[in-house]
């Protein structure tokens, strides 16, 4: 065995320096291109079993805490769930009215902007940690449900991410925090469009491109940011964050803007999908 | 070369298997940046034990799997697991006489480096955000846990005649 291994040395190097050149050319074709997902597709469907593995114990504890939960807890639920729901049918008898008086305006300003139809469908989120210096998280809906690359993902309080690879049975999410991430928004009081960027490991989004002049005309704290729909990835109109902190910048031509999230991005279980039909 | 040239392949996918797992395990925000690096202790266990059956391409495939595990760039951790593996490999005779803490030493050096590496990774595509030392951290725990590692697998191998 000694000498087959010495004389395999000049190969191995050989080898190791083929991997490594192989290991780079993927991160640039993987970085930049996008024709890898299919590569990423059979992957993810590869690992799926050791990520739901890792998944199960949550799963089951969960699984526990309904069925020992109890009848009284149960009944105490459904009831306060069977409140709510009334609350907001009232409120949605309210908003069907104004969509169709919001249609009819339209039409009489021949406006081409249409009211789109949106089907959602509900993911969970898999408990595993994913690269620590970036925001992502993998839920487990995948191809199989129709999910695509971009898909819009919202959880009930706010806009989260967007669908970044595609398994058949699991997809990854970046979030908006990511420092990849950027969305176009706008401020829902006055129109003003800006772009949120993520920061990394800071549960914040940094408002760009808001100039010092006219700043307090066109933001402030405590302002809303919604989606704009520009760019065709999110539909328009969905809430993103808060604005917390606006600070003119006099060195350069625009302020530090910052915003809080608004959907629970650390503790989600369930998030939402969104198609446009 | 005998008919049983290769025993207990099993052992060594299964001892691969609960690294992973270990590497995904969700930890509390403040731990992930200390989590030991788990495949990479594992590869190099094997590499050391068994290097004319676990070596170079071992640590390429398990590197690939582990990128798309963590959801990093395609070939991130392919890239210094491969050079993990030949380190270890090209090295091992010496490595075996060490001792136990000198072994531990010496996979603080590799996976502070191979983490570095990575760090560039992230310089480049643009994206490193945690603090400028923290590449080590993963190094420290990983030399802690070396010699319970190492003696975990070692009696497994002998146990269960891998070879």
């Amino acid at each position: 065995m000694k000498t087959s291994l010495k004389k395999e040395q000049p190969t191995r190097f050989l080898r190791v320096i083929i991997f490594v050149v192989v290991s780079i050319a993927l991160m640039i074709a993987d970085h930049r291109l996008s024709y890898l997902e299919v590569v990423h597709t059979h992957l993810l469907t590869i690992v799926y079993p050791i990520q739901y593995l890792v998944d199960l114990p949550v799963k089951a504890s969960k699984w526990l805490s309904v069925s020992v939960g109890g009848r009284i807890q149960l009944f105490d639920d459904n009831a306060k769930l069977r409140d709510k729901n009334i609350r907001l049918q009232v409120v949605l008898q309210r908003f069907q009215a104004l969509k169709k008086e919001n249609e009819r305006l339209r039409r009489l300003l021949d406006s081409s902007v249409k009211v789109v139809d949106k089907r959602v469908q509900l993911a969970e989120v898999v408990a595993v940690d994913l690269d620590p210096s970036t925001r992502k998280i993998l839920i487990n809906k995948g191809k199989n449900d129709n999910v695509f690359v971009d898909q819009p993902v919202i959880d009930a309080q706010g806009v989260m991410g967007q669908i970044t690879h595609v398994g058949l049975f699991s997809s990854t999410v970046m979030l908006i925090t990511d420092s990849e991430h950027e969305l176009p928004v706008q401020v829902e009081r006055t129109g003003k469009r800006t772009i949120a960027k993520g920061m990394g490991t800071v549960n914040r989004l940094s408002l760009l491109y808001i100039a010092n002049i006219g700043l307090n005309m066109n933001i402030k704290v405590g302002d809303l940011i919604v989606t704009s729909g520009i760019g065709k990835k999110f539909p328009k109109g969905y809430p993103v964050g808060t604005v917390i902190e606006v600070i003119p910048d006099i060195g350069k031509p625009y302020a530090q803007v910052q915003a809080l999230p608004k959907a629970a991005l650390k503790h989600n279980r369930e998030v939402l999908l969104i198609w446009e039909k | 070369m005998s008919l049983e040239k290769h025993h207990g392949g099993w052992v060594i996918i299964l001892s691969f298997i609960i690294s992973f797992i270990l590497a995904i395990i969700p930890l509390p925000t403040y731990a992930t940046v200390w989590r030991p690096d788990w495949v990479a202790m594992v590869l190099i266990y094997w590499c050391l034990a068994i290097p004319q059956r676990v070596g170079v391409a071992t640590g390429w495939f398990t590197g690939i799997i582990h990128d798309v595990l963590s959801d990093t760039l395609l070939g991130q951790h392919a890239l210094f697991f491969c050079l993990i593996a030949y380190i270890s490999v090209r090295w091992h005779k010496q490595v075996r006489l060490f001792t136990v803490w000198q072994q531990a030493l010496s996979v603080f050096v590799v996976i502070a480096v191979s983490q570095l590496i990575n760090k560039w990774v992230y310089d480049i595509a643009g994206s490193y955000i945690q603090a400028e030392w923290s590449f080590i951290y993963p190094a420290i725990s990983s030399m802690l846990l070396w010699p319970w590692l190492f003696t975990l697998l070692r009696d497994l191998r002998r146990n269960r005649r891998v070879f």
